[in-house]
Order: structure tokens, then sequence, then C-alpha cells
């Protein structure tokens, strides 16, 4: 299914539905081209403006396929997603996606106040270069997320939790509405872990909604609001006793 | 000092130095996207391929630059394409284009009666640059610099993070397209300078030692520029001097800027950065 895209740069964002929820999938498969099976399985997800919702399950269960989907990166194979009532490919502005750290290349020249400088250029588009406005939303969330003495480094010498708060920094200079962390918490140690939850819990209480891949079965209960649990590629009842919160999954997307 | 101002009463001194800082301005600058997208082979490939268009354009007595600028960006699409689909690992297909091309040309070029007359298109002739060369040469440097720097902030995005500039629809491929015909333009100035075969060596090594010595975009361009154009006076100088290549004596220069900068890199970091 092929949808009409928003090109780079263009001033046409679409504003948002009132009362739509942040994401709503319905029936959604999608997967990689050469694949016989599609990855994800007739998912479906309703996550409410300002929900912390976690995608449960191990790896392959199509927790990172999913995400790719809602942000765009991958053609949904059958299905539909609305993100704040719109398709998703006119909505680049609202949605911000924070790979797995091995997707960017950190060696590369650039500041941490330019990498997240480069949130912004979604607004600026072609030709257009960074003005006062923008720097001055840079500096903010710079100071927002605790890393502004870092803000002259080269991105590579900053740990493995500065990393994941200077991505945040550069969602938060996107001004996203909808966030989508792919496993931020793995292979990071306990104080890295702590310092990326309190700047999770900021961001909620500025409304932001948050869709995160984790395998972090014990802090669900206090850092979300519901969960999704996915084994390959379907969605799975929680085992018993496993935290349950908001529904989100099926029967929440196709309910009224 | 009289050393320095002697060769220049030469106009063909003035005409080699002007292409000198030119070409290497261009490639030093295109060359650090080069070294950071791991895209050295790519624009190697692409300087052997230019070669059937000079020829060809030798052959049927047309301008040889034109000839040169079509059968770059022809291979560059080319190349583009094929490493699109994912039936031929990109490496490979590379391969195949570069030394097919590059034989193609040594073919044509033994059609031709006088193979010597040609072989200034392999290994360049700096000081037989004519003033409407250098003037090609100055419009395609112009022109490579004025589109990298428009479009600065999108190559540098999607050379670090390509899956963030797709979430925001800027298409990484389209911009790898054009930085595969922007090489291929500044290949095609440089030709006459250093020749086919070492013109990739000018994208490569000057950038490469600026790598090695600073961690911000911008001075990496700026000290690349300085290396390539440092090495091309020193290079026309010594075939002036000691009568050798003089695209040849670019690229040692070139190189030994690389050994110096290594050379300072080792001594300015190896006691610390121990992690």
């Amino acid at each position: 299914m092929r949808h009409p895209t928003l090109p780079y740069g263009s001033r046409r964002h679409a504003e948002a539905v009132p009362g739509a929820p942040a994401l709503l999938a319905r029936s959604v498969s999608a997967g990689y081209s050469g694949m016989e099976e599609p990855v994800l399985q007739k998912i479906s997800l309703r996550v409410p403006v300002g929900a912390r919702v976690a995608l449960v399950g191990p790896n392959g269960s199509g927790k990172s396929t999913l995400l790719k989907t809602v942000s765009g990166l991958l053609p949904a194979l059958h299905g539909e997603i609305s993100v704040y009532g719109n398709p998703v490919a006119v909505c680049h502005h609202r949605v911000a996606y924070l790979p797995q750290r091995g997707e960017i290349d950190w060696r590369f020249p650039i500041n941490v106040r330019r990498f997240v400088m480069t949130g912004r250029y979604v607004h600026l588009g072609w030709f257009k270069r960074p003005g006062a406005p923008d720097r001055e939303i840079v500096a903010s969330v710079i100071e927002r997320l605790g890393i502004a003495e870092l803000a002259g480094r080269q991105i590579g010498q900053l740990s493995g939790g500065q990393q994941q708060r200077a991505l945040l920094a550069r969602a938060l200079a996107q001004e996203a509405d909808l966030l989508l962390l792919d496993e931020p918490m793995t292979a990071v140690d306990a104080a890295t872990r702590g310092e990326i939850s309190d700047a999770l819990f900021r961001l909620r209480e500025q409304g932001k909604t948050m869709i995160v891949a984790t395998h972090d079965l014990a802090s669900l209960a206090s850092e979300f609001d519901g969960a999704l649990y996915l084994r390959e590629g379907r969605e799975v009842e929680p085992a018993p006793g496993a935290f349950v919160g908001l529904p989100v999954g099926k029967e929440a997307a196709w309910a009224g | 000092m009289g050393w320095l101002t002697e060769p220049l009463q030469y106009s063909f001194m003035w005409t080699g130095l002007l292409a000198a800082v030119l070409v290497g301005v261009t490639c030093a600058v295109l060359g650090v996207y080069v070294v950071l997208r791991s895209m050295a082979f790519i624009g190697d490939a692409l300087a052997h391929t230019v070669l059937p268009g000079l020829v060809a354009a030798y052959l049927l007595g047309l301008n040889l630059l034109g000839g040169a600028v079509v059968a770059g960006v022809a291979t560059a699409l080319g190349i583009g394409w094929l490493s699109r689909r994912e039936t031929l690992r990109e490496d490979t297909a590379i391969g195949v284009v570069f030394t097919g091309m590059f034989a193609l040309g040594i073919l044509l070029m033994s059609t031709a009666n006088s193979f010597r007359d040609l072989s200034h298109m392999l290994f360049g002739d700096i000081l037989g640059i004519t003033s409407a060369d250098l003037a090609l040469i100055s419009a395609l440097a112009l022109l490579v610099l004025l589109v990298l720097f428009l479009f600065h902030k999108e190559l540098e995005l999607t050379s670090f993070d390509p899956t963030h500039a797709r979430v925001i629809g800027l298409k990484a491929d389209t911009v790898r397209y054009g930085l595969l015909v922007l090489l291929s333009l500044t290949v095609v100035a440089g030709v006459q300078a250093v020749g086919v075969v070492l013109i990739s060596a000018l994208l490569i090594t000057p950038a490469a030692a600026a790598s090695l010595l600073t961690t911000s975009l911008p001075r990496m361009m700026a000290l690349s520029a300085l290396f390539a154009v440092f090495s091309g006076i020193a290079g026309l100088y010594a075939s002036y001097y000691v009568n050798v290549a003089s695209g040849a004596a670019i690229i040692v220069a070139c190189t030994v800027c690389f050994a110096a900068a290594s050379f300072l890199r080792t001594i300015r970091w190896s006691p610390k950065s121990k992690k």
C-alpha cells in the first residue's frame, strides 16, 4: 500500500485531529523485502495522548519492526496506522524515532549542539539555515536534559546514557509529540538507566507520548501506563502476574 | 626567496598553480565526505571510469572534459542504480563497472595512433593546462563547492544518521546520487592535474590526514584544503625544478602530509587516550 508522503521540508504539516489518540494501529502487518512472511502479524495498538506504553518481548518478536513501521521507515503491508488522526507519512515532524545506538555513526565529527540541531531540520527543509529561534530551542532542550556542559563535545565522546539524552534532546528540538524509543535501556549500567528514566519521566510531565521497546520487566509497573506483549510478531497474553495497566492491544484498538 | 618567484615569470606556471589550488580545494572538501562515508573505493572507481569518455572525445575531436563529464555522470548514476538492487553487493558492482570501463578506455586508447599523446590522461599534465581548460576547471570547482555549501546540512545528516533523515522524509538515496554526480564532476576537474589513476588520492589522502587531527567538520574541511593546496604547490615546484611528473609529485606531497598528520596524532594522543 502506498500513501502519499510529505516530502522533506514541506511546510504543510498536518494538524492533530482533536480527540484522536496519539497512535491507532489496526491489524498492521509489516516486514522486510525478501522475507516470505511478514515479521509483524496483524498487530493492533491504541496509545492515548500522554501515555507511556511498553513493547515487551524477546529479540525478534517484532518490537523494532513495529516502531519502524509507525515512524514510516517501513511501509505497512496491511492494516492502517494513524498518528494523531493523520496517516503516518504526513506527520514527520510529530514523530521522533530514537534508534538503537548502533544505527548512528557516533564517530562522525559533529558536536552535541549541532547533533541536537538536526532535530530542527524537519522544520527548516532545503536551503534554510538554522536561525536564532532554532538556536534558542536547542540551547533550552540541552539545558533541560542536563547535557549543557557537554554541548561542545564530539558525540562519540559521550557515555551511553549521555548519548541517549542527546537523542531525547533532538526529539524535543524537533518538537515531536510521539517518541518511539528502541531499547534505550539496553547495554547501559544502573546509573545510566536511572538518568534515562528520569529524563523520560520529565518528558512525560510535558505531555509527550512514548512507546518504548524494552526487555526490562521489573520496571514496567513503575514506569509505564500500559504494555503490549509480543512474540513472533503477534500480540500475546501477558504471563500470569505480569504488569497489565491500561489496555492498549487489540481490544482497545477496535473498541469504539 | 628567488627560487619561489622565479618560475612565476612563466604563464604556464600561473595557470598550473591556479588549477592546482582550485582542484585541490574542491577535492579536499568533497573528500571529507568521501572519507567519512567510507566511499574511498567508489571514488577511486569513478576516477577510472571517466577514461573511456576522455578517449572517445579525443578520437571524435570533441571537448575532452565534456566527454569525461558525460562518462563520469553516467557511471555515477549506473553504480548508484546497481548498488540499490540487492542482487549484487555494492563493492562487487563497483569492481565490475570500474575495471570494465577502465579497460574500455585503454582499448580505445590503443586504437589511436599515438598512445603517448594520451598518457597525460592517465598521469596528468598540470603544466599543459590551457586557459580554456582552466575556465572549465574553475566553473566545475565553483559549482561543486557551491552545491556542497547549499546542501551541507542534508549531506551531514545523511552521513551519520540516515535513519533520522528517512524519518523526516529526506531520501538518503537522492543525496547519495547527488554526491556521486559531484564526485564525477570533481574527478573531471582534477584529471588534467593529476590524471585518472591518481585523482582519487587527491580526494582521499588530504581528507584522511585532516580527519586524524580534528573532530570538527568545518575544521576538517579547512585542514584538508590546506594540505591539498600545499601539496599542489609543492608538487608543481618539484616538477619545475627537478623535472619529475607533476601529478605524481602532488600525490607524493599529499602522502607526506598524511604521514606528518599521523605522526602528530601519535605524539598528541598516545599517552592519555587509553580507554
